[in-house]
């Protein structure tokens, strides 16, 4: 897709193509429901979750299953995202800046890209994470069929499982903050695609740049 | 699986008070299996196989006295066969009488989520109920004897009761009433401890094993099964018996620091954010339209 064709009437563009949103919802919706039934199964005081899910027996069944879904979302995200994901030298300077970025002094940050620092390192716990946790995963799938002399991968198992899950649950968390309270607007691009001229501009000035300085008409307002 | 006059002291997966804890006392029962004295005659496995009306499956022979390699999860009794060399170069078989070691500090119940699908008895007896188990499988992890056996068809998980369903009624575990020589003993646990280190005694003073000795772990706890063994520093040589069985690191850092940390990063994570958005609200709060701007 040319960035003309990024830029649509009524002083939006699009951020999200279709494909994007799609796979991002897939992704969402399986790690929901991992979320909920690991939950249950983290926590005595969380079982309630699986109850209201259908059930113990239920929710186990289904985990490994929303698992793969959400592994193979997360391995779709990395072809069509990990060029834009690469770290760079503005990125280092992101960070040194996070202060700012937590004040909500934006006009302060280095110009991000298509993706800030924030969002690449949440793109990398998430891919990273995925992997740990279909690793460890698998072994907890079938953990009757690992022999007892090989009974250390189900311990490393049942530990990193967990760890990696946390991993992700942070960052998890911090993504819905922003995407859904911090930066109005957001939620709508990951839904419709699109973003006001102002929000590209805003939060990701590079993008913005790249977008409208290379399309040879004016972005119509 | 009959719980009429047992009462419960421990629930696997269980969020706050255990429901008659401490309301009624009863004395912690054990096995004591004297392996100086087993025939391996095996009548025991019968009798379990029996008395829980275990569905028949073919076994698998490996060219020694053991009906097949490990218990199943329709299998709960099972002597293992060593046939040990020792220093002076003469044979020795080594029978051991392998179940559920109904350990006092379970590992199968710290590692299961499920609420209620394994529970302590105030008499010490560790049971599965299978109608609360999830099938998850972490009690195969938690377990440092590799007890808990997972059945394919059903996807639960089952193991010796400690033939609860007899010993709630005053009745001995099957595999004891089918002993023929007299080496299993079923009883309070002091009493099966008294007899133990008397018969451990009788074979050091009496019949020239120096070694031997009482099995009965302090790692989990003690066991609800005791063994005599002619030499009690090697308890590996009987069917692999571990010489310090505790639960698994992994398993107590996971249930242990792991969930607290966890618990305290997800909680005060939430707060956290909460906290900044009542102090710092949304990034564009300055700009008199939203950022959005107007939608067609």
């Amino acid at each position: 897709m040319s960035h003309a064709d990024q830029i649509l009437p009524h002083g939006r563009v699009l951020r999200y193509p279709f494909a994007e949103r799609l796979n991002h919802w897939i992704a969402a919706f399986s790690y929901i429901y991992l979320l909920l039934t690991g939950l249950a199964f983290w926590s005595p005081w969380c079982f309630w979750i699986a109850a209201a899910l259908g059930g113990g027996q239920t929710s186990r069944m289904l985990h490994p299953w929303a698992g793969l879904i959400f592994f193979f979302a997360v391995m779709r995200m990395y072809s069509m995202w990990s060029p834009q994901m690469r770290t760079t030298e503005s990125d280092k300077q992101w960070w040194r800046s996070l202060n700012h970025y937590i004040q909500n002094e934006d006009e302060k940050m280095p110009p991000a890209g298509r993706y800030n620092a924030g969002q690449k390192a949440l793109f990398w716990s998430f891919f990273y994470g995925a992997i740990a946790l279909l690793l460890t995963g698998i072994v907890l799938w079938f953990p009757e069929s690992i022999p007892w002399n090989l009974r250390w991968l189900r311990y490393i198992s049942v530990f990193l499982h967990p760890v990696a899950a946390l991993v992700t649950i942070a960052n998890f968390l911090i993504h819905i903050y922003m995407s859904v309270f911090a930066e109005r607007g957001a939620f709508g691009s990951v839904i419709r695609g699109d973003v006001s001229l102002e929000f590209a501009k805003r939060y990701h000035p590079g993008w913005y740049k790249e977008i409208v300085g290379g399309s040879s008409s004016a972005p119509r307002k | 699986m009959s719980q009429q006059t047992l009462r419960i002291q421990r629930i696997s997966g269980h969020a706050g008070s255990i429901p008659g804890e401490d309301t009624q006392r009863q004395y912690t029962v054990a096995k004591l299996v004297d392996t100086t004295t087993c025939i391996g005659c095996k009548a025991c496995e019968v009798a379990c196989v029996e008395w829980n009306d275990m569905p028949f499956s073919s076994t698998t022979f490996d060219n020694t006295y053991q009906t097949m390699p490990e218990t199943r999860w329709n299998y709960w009794n099972l002597i293992l066969f060593n046939e040990h060399e020792r220093e002076d170069g003469s044979l020795m078989w080594l029978m051991r009488k392998n179940q559920c070691m109904h350990c006092a500090e379970p590992g199968c119940l710290a590692a299961c989520p499920a609420d209620g699908a394994i529970v302590q008895y105030t008499n010490g007896v560790v049971d599965f109920q299978q109608d609360h188990c999830i099938g998850c499988g972490y009690c195969i992890s938690g377990c440092p004897f590799n007890i808990p056996k997972f059945n394919k068809e059903t996807k639960r998980v089952y193991k010796c009761t400690l033939c609860t369903d007899r010993v709630s009624e005053g009745l001995e575990p099957a595999c004891i009433k089918a002993c023929p020589t007299g080496c299993l003993h079923f009883g309070s646990k002091d009493d099966m401890l008294v007899l133990a280190n008397n018969r451990a005694k009788q074979l050091k003073d009496n019949f020239n094993f120096p070694n031997a000795g009482v099995y009965d772990p302090k790692g989990v706890g003690g066991t609800g099964v005791i063994y005599v063994l002619h030499d009690a520093t090697q308890p590996e040589l009987y069917g692999g018996l571990p010489s310090n069985p505790t639960i698994p690191l992994m398993v107590k850092l996971w249930k242990g620091p792991l969930k607290w940390l966890g618990n305290l990063a997800m909680a005060g994570g939430l707060i956290g954010l909460f906290v900044h958005y009542l102090r710092f609200g949304p990034k564009d709060r300055d700009e008199a339209t939203p950022s959005e701007g107007a939608r067609p």
